[in-house]
């Protein structure tokens, strides 16, 4: 008996685990390269978390600056590591953004489920919120002018706008309870917060089983993949070796937030052009292009950042939220579904999806409006105006070609197959055919 | 045996990267050595996980059936009834039901109430600077502003004596050609937090006598009481009441006459 067979007894004895382990190891995973976005977010938790502790040991919240400056030069390894926890967080959002457009355009988020979409959502915005104050703990010119924003757009929040934001700061701008409490926030509440999720979402995925696209012997109450051991796990800890390879050579050959250049912030300072990290652009791009309208409900001010700040982003997450029930809704199908949809099959929502991630392109881009300004040596307010343009016809445009391209794919029957055969080496040296199922 | 050569070569490659790195650490530590020897240790793993995914490993299909969810009828209609009656049995008492529920709300709202530690109330602080009736105005480094100090076409960040690095009263002065209708001897003052999202508006267009905000690009008229020329800011820049005393010291006469900073729901109508 080997020595894994005899720990294995071991544990059996102890906990009965046998019956489950012995299924859990023939577990079947089906294998797509659009499956694999997920992971690399798993991955790159887990890189967060193990840079991030390093981190946290040398970073002290009272001088944020002086000691994250102190950390990236004095600490052997401390600028590689924060080089590297910094791309890894961009990683980690934009691979949840991926992953979000693969589950939405392949319709994954049906009935069963959905409370798993629902997690998901709300796994990437605390995302965005964790990446949003580790951005600022270092407190430089750059990340500090963010903030400053970030809380003029909580003071426009109607009625509770001005007490929440004395809450979160515990006083008025900028204040010194500012920093210790985006450090508990980002060292603690947020991590630990994104980890039951995940724990969540994956035990979700365990017990429902993953999704599969149709196939040979694939139906809607099977599931058909690789062994989870051995196969599957070879395939998904190389997937994390790959993460964690990209990120290393990412921190060690291109710089990130160079804070020493930026200096301390002081709030009486700013730094131009000021672009903030890649998945805040689209609220930098909405402020900006945002209308100049504040109005005077019962004499009480909601100022103008209330609209591309407060009112966008939460008719986004609503409706993010509430998608698995509008998608059934809109199709009148209450089924559970094992197969994923090829995007062709449901035009309409591939169109959608189309139209808001161009929506969302259109506001990124117009986060940084004045640098595109000084090269194409227009006025930054035409630019300003291009994109207010774009992002109204651009979705409508894109939802329009992606409709009518993923309609006539679906005419067509998609891309025509060959007939499977297997070729046999015959007596006489030719070939034969034989057809295969 | 190709296969397992590249394998094994993945594998040596990872090796050396990570000895690469304790050498490179062991030696003071350079940033491009440990980072490029880590990623070369674990891209070689991640080789060699790959190989003997695709290449040792047979490939093999399994099928899982689902029979885990829904359950069955039986088991969905037991449920049911177990819960209702177990509801039905902590209702029996409805008297104290009622008791029960008040005293679970009252503990909630006692475990809630603390939240009210977490900061002051707002009071007037975002209706105040401490800008005052008589405050020399200085620059950052403290030192006062003279009338003859300020070149025309130029401004500097001024605070109110006493309150240096104040983030809410901090200024641009502003020295204009001419002496402009509001204008004290051509010295004019604005606030300098932004009326949009609260950045500084330290950019000043000398020739178009604008002001502008690097962050979302509003911009203000300077000679024409800080009104908004474009972006997405929806109110003026308040403008502070300054004036020369005697030995050509610049000082404020007073507050500014509303509110600095971005727009907030208390703020009111004005402007």
């Amino acid at each position: 008996m080997t020595l894994v067979e005899r720990l294995l007894l071991w544990v059996d004895d102890r906990l009965g685990t046998a019956h489950f382990v012995r299924h859990a190891l023939r577990k079947a995973f089906p294998d797509h390269w659009s499956f694999m976005l997920g992971e690399i977010n798993l991955y790159a938790f887990v890189v967060l978390v193990g840079t991030g502790t390093f981190l946290a040991l040398f970073f002290q919240p009272d001088r944020a600056y002086q000691s994250t400056i102190a950390l990236s030069f004095k600490v052997n390894g401390g600028l590689l590591l924060r080089q590297v926890h910094h791309w890894t967080a961009l990683i980690f959002i934009a691979g949840i953004a991926a992953h979000m457009g693969r589950v939405f355009f392949t319709g994954a988020f049906r009935k069963p489920r959905e409370i798993n979409w629902v997690l998901g959502v709300l796994l990437f915005w605390i995302a965005m919120l964790a990446g949003f104050t580790g951005y600022s703990l270092p407190d430089d010119l750059l990340s500090g002018t963010g903030m400053r924003i970030f809380v003029s757009v909580a003071l426009a929040i109607p009625v509770i706008g001005t007490w929440l934001t004395f809450f979160l700061l515990g006083g008025n701008y900028p204040s010194a309870q500012l920093l210790p409490r985006l450090f508990v926030a980002h060292v603690y509440l947020l991590p630990a917060l994104i980890a039951a999720l995940i724990g969540l979402h994956l035990a979700i995925v365990w017990r429902q089983k993953h999704a599969q696209f149709p196939g040979p012997a694939r139906t809607e109450r099977n599931v058909v993949g690789s062994p989870l051991f051995p196969n599957y796990a070879a395939k998904s800890l190389a997937l994390m070796l790959a993460v964690t390879a990209v990120v290393f050579a990412l921190g060690a050959l291109v710089q990130i937030n160079p804070i020493w250049l930026y200096g301390p912030y002081q709030a009486w300072n700013v730094v131009s052009p000021a672009q903030p990290d890649w998945y805040v652009g689209w609220l930098e791009g909405a402020l900006r292009m945002g209308p100049a309208l504040a109005i005077h409900p019962f004499g009480h001010t909601i100022p103008s950042p209330f609209w591309p700040a407060v009112a966008l982003p939460s008719l986004l997450f609503i409706l993010l939220l509430v998608w698995p029930w509008i998608d059934a809704a809109l199709r009148r199908d209450r089924d559970a579904h094992q197969l994923l949809d090829n995007p062709r099959e449901v035009p309409w929502r591939t169109g959608l999806g189309v139209a808001v991630f161009l929506f969302a392109l259109g506001l990124t881009l117009a986060g940084s409006d004045d640098v595109q300004a000084r090269y194409v040596h227009v006025p930054v307010t035409s630019i300003t105006l291009f994109y207010r343009v774009f992002c109204i016809v651009a979705p409508v445009v894109g939802f329009a070609i992606a409709y009518a391209l993923a309609n006539e794919l679906r005419a067509k029957g998609g891309v025509q197959q060959a007939p499977r055969i297997r070729l046999r080496r015959n007596a006489r040296g030719g070939f034969d055919e034989e057809p295969l199922p | 045996m190709k296969r397992e050569l590249a394998i094994a070569a993945a594998l040596l490659a990872a090796i050396a990267g990570s000895g690469g790195f304790i050498a490179a650490y062991a030696t003071g530590g350079d940033r491009l050595a440990e980072g490029i020897s880590l990623a070369v240790a674990a891209a070689g793993l991640c080789a060699a996980g790959v190989g003997w995914a695709f290449w040792i490993l047979p490939a093999q299909q399994v099928i899982d059936e689902i029979e885990t969810y829904p359950s069955d009828a039986a088991d969905r209609r037991a449920e049911g009834s177990a819960a209702a009656a177990g509801t039905r049995a902590i209702a029996r008492p409805h008297a104290l039901l009622a008791l029960l529920c008040a005293a679970i709300g009252a503990f909630a709202v006692a475990l809630v109430v603390p939240i009210r530690s977490l900061g002051p109330a707002p009071g007037d602080a975002l209706f105040k600077t401490r800008w005052r009736r008589g405050s020399r105005v200085v620059r950052e480094d403290g030192s006062p502003v003279h009338v003859d100090d300020l070149n025309v076409d130029s401004a500097v960040t001024i605070f109110p004596e006493g309150a240096l690095d104040d983030a809410q009263s901090q200024a641009m002065l502003i020295r204009l050609p001419d002496a402009l209708a509001g204008s004290v001897q051509g010295y004019i003052a604005y606030s300098k937090v932004c009326t949009h999202a609260g950045c500084p508006v330290a950019l000043y267009r000398a020739q178009a006598k604008q002001l502008l905000c690097p962050c979302h690009q509003s911009v203000f008229n300077v000679v024409a009481d800080g009104a908004v020329v474009s972006g997405p800011a929806d109110h003026a820049l308040p403008r502070l009441p300054i004036e020369i005393a005697p030995g050509g010291i610049l000082q404020a006469t007073g507050d500014f006459p509303e509110p600095v900073g971005p727009g907030f729901w208390e703020r009111g109508a004005t402007r």
